[in-house]
Formats: structure tokens, sequence, C-alpha cells
């Protein structure tokens, strides 16, 4: 089977003279793992999120992305790939203030073309599985941050990705908070999403199956070969 | 590394975004910054509404004319002695009246005749203060033909045309601060008695300046011979042409050159002509204050690009294109300039109606310059918002992140 990333040698530069924030970085992952890519801050995390993420390209290097190699991808098929493979949690849940729980979890369908009733419908749906179906008319400042990061969470997988990307999701989260998130990615994971964490938290790191560390850009262990070597 | 992922080109679907879901993104991104939206709009409101208003006011004062000139006909002619080569006035002939009532499809005439008498409101009045006012000797029917109308008083008659009795015009009498019949008004160096004061005669406003009295008392006191200076005339409207050719010929076989023929109707028209140049300068200053409005609408939207580069990042994240993000934009940028366009043109209407009212117009206004108006709006808003919308569209999808 395809690993759904696929990373080789990839190096990501800034400016001129050029800083690499990631170099010579490979690992692949398979379906239906969960993985945590754990670092100290400026490490390289937040770049390589967004390697795989589609959101950014390789300086040099090779991506495939469910399947599709990133550089051969023009802007509008990597939206799609985002559209309708990739789900994403930032740190800072980014909701929109204005309106609901339900709305802010149907955007997630936004741009899928799907129709607005469809999308309340799967919203409501994704809400009641992240165990907030009593809050789908509340808006973010009337929510706790778990709260929130759980809507962010429903939205990113509202729409089913094969591939959830989370950038330090319990990173603004008490720890109560945070393992209740742990444990829903968990749960999402086992009905068959693969799921990478980005965390510099190595307690968190060290409850997930498999762990790839980041230090300067490179790629410093990786749990999966210490096993099977 | 040992195996490469075998290059299957995915098939997936593209992004799509629904023209509905644009129209709520852009009211949405309106929504959340309402005093921020209103204020921006407001240049655009401000110049809709003058343009609006001039419009409106100029259509009103021309419908207004429309009116005025079917009440007062456009069937008069008038028939002036010219001035000489040496500047004098001229007179003409005792019986150009007379001969103009016996060119065919004539329906009436009478006259006028200046005299070179000053007028005075007392024998105190400062001799040089003549207040602009010319004493005429008016033919008994002369109201009848001009449609001019009493206000006070009565007019000229046979018995009083032998007495020093004056009729003032409307201005005439406001300028001499006369308000009701019996006063005194110092005339050609004697007191006559004001016996009447007219309305203002839209078709014929050189008689509101005028003092008119008697041909008996003017033969008597300042030696006028029957000799008239203008002739007035009514004809029904399809015989204009033909009767104004007739007049100089008639009047004046020797030298029609002298006389000059003209049609009051015409120079109300002009006039209005000339009102309506001014129209062309608001409509300037309306344009002037829409490109400011629209200059407007582009800060705010450079503005609310900047600060909402996560909300894009975020979109992106979701799976929006460049020309969704773009179009987003756009459509917020269009829908504050109609906002501000449709906003305007409410304003416009107002300002019309209140001039019109004031003014006692019929309040008219062209219902396409309130189409060609929120049009313009929308190309304004169009043309403001792309380059702001461009930016938006190339903000970097990791811009989420980057926080
Ligand atoms: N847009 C950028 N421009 C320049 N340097 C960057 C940019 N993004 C990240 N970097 C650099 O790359 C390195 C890794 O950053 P990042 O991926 O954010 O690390 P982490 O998420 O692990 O904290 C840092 O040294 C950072 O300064
Ligand atoms: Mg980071």
């Amino acid at each position: 089977m395809n690993p759904i990333v696929f990373l080789e040698d990839v190096e990501r530069s800034y400016g001129e003279p050029p800083v690499l924030a990631c170099a010579g970085v490979t690992f692949s992952i398979q379906q239906g793992e969960f993985v945590a890519i754990v670092g100290p801050s400026g490490s390289g995390k937040s770049t390589l999120m967004n390697l795989i993420g589609t959101l950014d390209r390789p300086t040099a290097g090779r991506a495939f992305i469910g399947g599709s190699d990133v550089a051969a991808m023009n802007d509008r098929d990597r939206s799609a790939l985002r559209a309708y493979e990739i789900g994403f949690v930032f740190q800072h849940f980014h909701l929109a203030d204005g309106v609901t729980a339900l709305e802010n979890v149907a955007d997630g369908l936004l741009y899928s073309g799907t129709a607005r009733s469809e999308r309340r419908r799967l919203a409501k749906i994704a809400l009641e599985r992240v165990g907030l179906g009593g809050r789908t008319g509340h808006r973010p400042n009337q929510l706790s941050g778990g709260e929130r990061q759980r809507v962010a969470i429903a939205r990113a997988v509202v729409g089913d990705p094969p591939l959830l990307l989370a950038d330090e999701p319990t990173g603004n989260l008490d720890s109560v908070s945070g393992a209740t998130v742990v444990e829903l990615l968990s749960e999402l994971n086992r009905r068959g999403t693969t799921v990478v964490v980005i965390t510099h938290d190595n307690e968190l790191a060290a409850r997930l199956p498999r762990r790839i560390a980041i230090r300067d850009g490179k790629v410093v262990g990786d749990s999966s070969k210490a096993a099977t070597a | 590394m040992t195996t490469l992922p075998t290059v299957t080109r995915a098939v997936r679907p593209r992004s799509r975004l629904r023209g509905r879901d644009v129209i709520a993104l852009g009211t949405a991104g309106l929504r959340a910054r309402p005093t921020r939206a209103l204020l921006s709009a407001l240049g655009i409101a401000i110049g809709m509404a003058a343009m609006i208003a001039v419009v409106g006011v100029s259509a009103s004062s021309q419908a207004r004319l429309n009116d005025q000139l079917a009440e007062l006909g456009t069937n008069l002619l008038t028939s002036t002695a010219g001035t000489s080569l040496t500047g004098e006035q001229t007179v003409l002939p005792p019986d150009a009246v007379d001969k103009v009532r016996l060119v065919p499809e004539v329906e009436s005439a009478s006259s006028t005749a200046a005299l070179q008498v000053s007028v005075y409101r007392s024998i105190l009045s400062d001799p040089a203060a003549t207040g602009g006012i010319a004493t005429m000797v008016a033919d008994e029917n002369l109201l009848d033909v001009v449609y001019g109308a009493i206000r006070t008083g009565t007019w000229l008659n046979h018995a009083t045309s032998q007495y020093p009795a004056v009729v003032l015009g409307n201005t005439a009498a406001e300028r001499l601060g006369v308000v009701e019949p019996g006063t005194q008004i110092w005339l050609g160096g004697q007191y006559f008695t004001v016996i009447a004061i007219l309305d203002s005669i839209a078709l014929a406003p050189e008689l509101d300046t005028a003092a008119f009295i008697g041909s008996d008392i003017a033969n008597q006191k300042f030696g006028y011979e029957g000799n008239p200076t203008t002739v007035y005339e009514r004809s029904s409207d399809e015989a204009v042409d033909r009767v104004r050719s007739l007049l100089a010929p008639t009047i004046s076989p020797q030298s029609p050159n002298d006389i000059d023929v003209s049609r009051p109707s015409d120079a109300l028209a002009a006039k209005n002509a000339a009102n309506q140049a001014f129209t062309g300068l608001f409509l300037g200053l309306g344009s002037i204050a829409l490109l400011v409005g629209g200059i407007g609408v582009a800060n705010t939207m450079i503005v609310s690009v900047l600060e909402r580069r996560k909300e894009i990042g975020l979109r992106r994240a979701l799976g929006a294109t460049r020309p969704h993000i773009l179009v987003q934009f756009l459509t917020e940028a269009v829908l504050l300039s109609a906002l501000g366009g449709v906003f305007g043109s409410i304003l416009g209407m107002i300002a019309t109606a209140t001039l019109a009212a004031i003014n006692g117009w019929p309040f008219t206004l062209p219902f396409l310059a309130i189409v060609v108006g929120v049009g313009a709006a929308l190309v304004i808003g169009g043309l403001a918002g792309f380059l702001p919308a461009i930016r938006a569209a190339r903000t970097p999808p990791t811009a989420a992140l980057n926080s």
C-alpha cells in the first residue's frame, strides 16, 4: 500500500542567504497511523506541517501526499487535496467569533461545494462525535478552550478526510482539556483516520504509538525505525 | 530510500464554492465590522446622493418649465423697435398694432410704448436712484395678450387713462415699496396715484419693472404721439413660424431689419438651459466625491486584507483556491460600494423631493439615473476592491499557522 505521507530528502529554506527550516527530512506515514512529530520550539515542526499539508512546497527533495507529487500539483490541485483529504487543527483554534459552533464546523465543507443545509446536517453529526452535540448554538466566546479545540477538530473531520494534521493541539489547553483532545484524536484514529500530531510536549508524544523526533530541522529519531531495526 | 510511491495521478474533485455562499461570505465580512463598513460606504453614499440630487433637481426644474410653457403658451411673439445706428431707441409706426391684427392667423395683438420718463417713490428721492423702472404707455388689452394678472386694484380704462393714474409691475412695486393702490409716486415731475399692482408676468419680464400710464395723460404731459415700442401678438401654435416671418415686413415695409421679432418662450427655455450648465459642474463634483468614496473603499479593503491574513490562511487550509479568496474580497468590496450606492440614492431622492417641494416643482427623477448611479457604484466597488482582493488571494496559505 502507498504511504499517505512520503517525504524524501525534503528541504525548506527561507530567505537569502538561505536559512534552513528543515533539511534532509525523510520519512513516510502509512494510512491509519497515529504519529507524533516532536521537537523543541524552533526545530521546524510547523514548517513540516505546512509541507505535509501542502500549504507549502519543499525547496528541494520530494513530497508525496495522498499519493500525489506536491511539486507536480498546481494551486488548484493542492487546494482540492486540502478540501477533500486533509483536515487541519491549529494551536489557536482559528474559529470565527461571530458565528455559532455549528456554522464554524459547517465551514469545513464550504469549499467542497456542499449545499448549506447538508453542511449543517453533517456539522451537527461531527459536533456530536466530539461530544458537543449540546453546544451547536454557542459562539466560540461562550465555550471553554477545550471545547473550542473540539469544535476545531469537528471542523477538520466534518468532511471525513483520511489525513488529520494537528499543530500543537493542546498547546493552549490545561492538562485535563488536553487529555480529552488527545483521547478524541485517538478515537478518530481508531475509526481509520491517519492522525499526525505536532507537539513540543514529550509526555504527550510518549502516549502515541509512533514518534518522529525533530531537532534543528532534521529527523533525529523515529520510534518505528527503532522498533523494526 | 527504497520504495517510491507509484505516481498514480489521483482523480479527485475540485474545490468548489457556491454562488450563494460567495454572497454570504461577502455580507458576513461586512457584518463583522459594521461601523467600518458604514463609514467607508459613506463616501460612496455622499457622491451618489450629490449626483442623484443634481439629476433630480434638474429634471424637476425642467418638468416645471415644461408645465410653465404649456400654461403660458409658446405662441407669443414680440416685435420691438431696434436701436438706430446712432444708438437711439427708435419707435414703431402708430398703426403697428392694427397692421399686425391684419396678418393672417394672428389672434390678438397689443402694444406698449416706453417713455423717457423717470419714476421715484417721492419728490424727495435721489434723482439718480431710478431703480431701473421704465414708464410705459399700455394698451387696454395688454394683459389679455401677455396673460398678465392683476394682484390688486383695477387696470387702466378709458377714464383713468386721462388722469395721473399708474399701474405698477410686480418688481416695480417692490422696488418702490408700494404695497397697495392709493399710494402716490413721483413720475415725470408730478404725483401719480397707483391704481393697481400686477402679478409677475413670466413671458414678458420687461413688464414687471414697468409703470403703466394711460395714452391720454402721456400725450398731454410727455408728448407721447402714439408710437408703440413693442407689439405683443398671439396666434395659434402651428401658425407661429408663418406669422413670425410676416411681422417685421408688415410693421415696417421700408426697413423690416429695424424690427426685432422674438419668441419669449425661447428665452425662458434658454434661461433654463443656462441653469442646466451648472448641473454639469455639480455632476463633476459628484463624480469626484464618488472617486474619493472609491478610494475609501479600496483603503478599507486593504486594511481588511492585512488584518485577516489568518482567516485567509484558514480558508486556504479548508480548501479555498486563490480565485475563491479573490472573489470573496471582491464581493465584499462590491457589496460595500452597493450599500453606499443605495443609501446615497435614497439621500439624493430625499434631497430632490425636498428641493422640489420648496421650489414648487413637480418631483421628477429619471429611473435611469438611479440604475446608472447604482451601476456606477458597483463598478467603482469592483475597481476599488480589485487590487486588495488580489493581495488577499496572494496571501500565503501558511498564514494561518505562522502566528
Ligand atoms: N516564514 C519564515 N521565514 C523565515 N524563517 C522562518 C519562517 N518560518 C519559519 N522560519 C524559521 O524556521 C525555523 C523553524 O520554524 P518552525 O517550523 O516554526 O518551528 P517550530 O514550529 O518547531 O517552532 C525557525 O528557525 C524559524 O525562525
Ligand atoms: Mg510551531
